[in-house]
């Protein structure tokens, strides 16, 4: 039985097929439509989320299955202080698959230790949200037809996005990648991404602060949005968030084919007047978003499909 | 200079970091044993310079030595018998460490999880760095246990 915890848990040919398969299933979705008939996913959000947990819930009732679970820790057995142990021993009592979110960093990789079913990692904490980073592959491989000979420019909070961090782990594995890290100074990529992941890699990126002057050079344009929570200042957080606004004038400057991409939600950092540009990729990000949790489902409750 | 008597059978840990023997004697719960040991400071040493040395009367299974490698893989394990070495054991960082530094993020798991096991993996041999099996913190303390 396999769980999905990191997105490095998949080698580069495992995380081909799934993406391979995802591609699959945007083709001809009623192929798949009854195929997960029977089965059960349960949704164990220990923390508000509306995107990735109705994401899921979207990809089962997709795939013909069904849905159960919690939305916030209030709402399970936690509240009594119930363990995650514990929670997941019951759950695996009631339905087929998991797909856990908890505030607290290794959760869902204590539940798969204890569970009988497959356990996807919904996001836990600051730590990991793998299926956001098979999101993001799936539409750069969709949208750009490759997943190599790309650069990628990461523009807005690089300290603290998880996403981010995440996304240079999984592209480092593909050929002739490089990175331009947009940021302000005090949200620059954390040292140990710098050191441990680029340079021991030797993967090529420059550190800038314009977004202007390296918009032609961009095949992707990974927006991200300043979080109000990982600030102790509120002046600071003021400061940071009109840092970058993406709008029509810094479109103006980029590629016919370079496409942005956001994680979402948005606040201000992405102009709603870029939304109409072709090269806007976020809200089919979203859609690839489903795709990607249909093959996960598939692929860990070992599915064959004709 | 100090004579300290030979050992019938046992284990004497040689090259020890100078002034450290104490705090392992306490980390390896040598304090918790029936036996006699004896804890030289500052012996001279060609190598070292000074070092301390633990020389312990009772069976080598009595010794974690995956504490020991944690603490500092550099140490050198005699094994006695009958006064003499019999064995020289290899000390190396452990791959896994279970239940001897917890975790200091509070962010982790481990914070509020009952019974969960505090495992720390080595993930970089050169740079000798231990990360929190479940949140992948780097453990930044002293090598010593709790």
């Amino acid at each position: 039985m396999q769980h999905l915890m990191s997105p490095l848990d998949l080698s580069v040919e495992e995380l081909d097929e799934l993406l391979a398969l995802a591609n699959d299933i945007e083709r001809n979705p009623d192929k798949y439509a009854h195929v997960c008939e029977g089965k059960k996913l349960a949704t164990c959000f220990y923390e508000a989320s509306t995107r990735t947990r109705l994401s899921f819930e979207a990809a089962m009732l997709n795939l013909g299955g069904s849905v159960l679970g919690f939305s916030s820790e209030d709402s399970s057995s936690a509240s009594k202080g119930e363990s995650v142990s514990d929670t997941i021993r019951v759950i695996s009592c009631y339905a087929d698959i998991c797909a856990m979110r908890h505030p607290k960093e290794g959760a869902p990789l204590v539940a798969s230790e204890k569970s009988k079913i497959p356990v996807i990692n919904a996001g836990d904490g600051g730590h990991q949200h793998p299926t956001q980073t098979l999101t993001d592959l799936l539409t750069i491989r969709s949208l750009k037809g490759r997943l190599g000979n790309l650069n990628i420019g990461l523009c807005g909070d690089l300290k603290f996005g998880r996403t981010v961090h995440s996304l240079i782990h999984a592209l480092i594995r593909y050929p002739n990648i490089q990175f331009t890290l947009i940021s302000p100074e005090e949200l620059r990529v954390p040292s140990y991404i710098r050191e441990d992941v680029l340079k021991k890699n030797n993967i090529p990126f420059q550190e800038v602060e314009r977004l202007e002057d390296v918009m032609p050079e961009l095949d992707i344009l990974y927006m991200t949005r300043v979080q109000k929570e990982r600030f102790f200042n509120e002046d600071d957080y003021v400061r940071m968030k009109d840092f970058y606004i993406l709008d029509k004038k810094k479109m103006n400057l980029a590629r016919e084919d370079m496409i942005v991409m956001h994680p979402l939600p948005r606040v201000n950092e992405i102009s709603v007047e870029v939304d109409e540009d072709p090269r806007a990729a976020y809200f089919k990000q979203a859609q690839y978003g489903v795709y990607v949790r249909m093959a996960l489902i598939l692929t860990l409750l070992e599915v064959e499909v004709c | 200079m100090l004579n300290v008597g030979a050992i019938t059978e046992g284990f004497v840990l040689d090259h020890i970091q100078a002034g450290t023997s104490l705090s392992l004697y306490h980390d390896l719960k040598l304090d918790k044993l029936d036996c006699c040991v004896a804890i030289i400071r500052n012996a001279r040493s060609n190598k070292m310079g000074k070092k301390d040395i633990l020389k312990v009367e009772c069976d080598i299974d009595a010794l974690d030595l995956d504490v020991l490698g944690f603490i500092d893989h550099n140490i050198t394990v005699n094994i006695i018998k009958g006064e003499k070495i019999v064995e020289k054991r290899e000390l190396r960082l452990p791959k896994e460490i279970k239940n001897i530094i917890n975790c200091k993020n509070p962010r982790c798991i481990t914070s509020t999880e009952q019974g969960l096991d505090q495992i720390f993996l080595l993930t970089d041999d050169a740079t000798q760095t231990y990360r929190c099996k479940y949140c992948e913190e780097k453990y930044k303390g002293p090598k010593k246990i709790r």
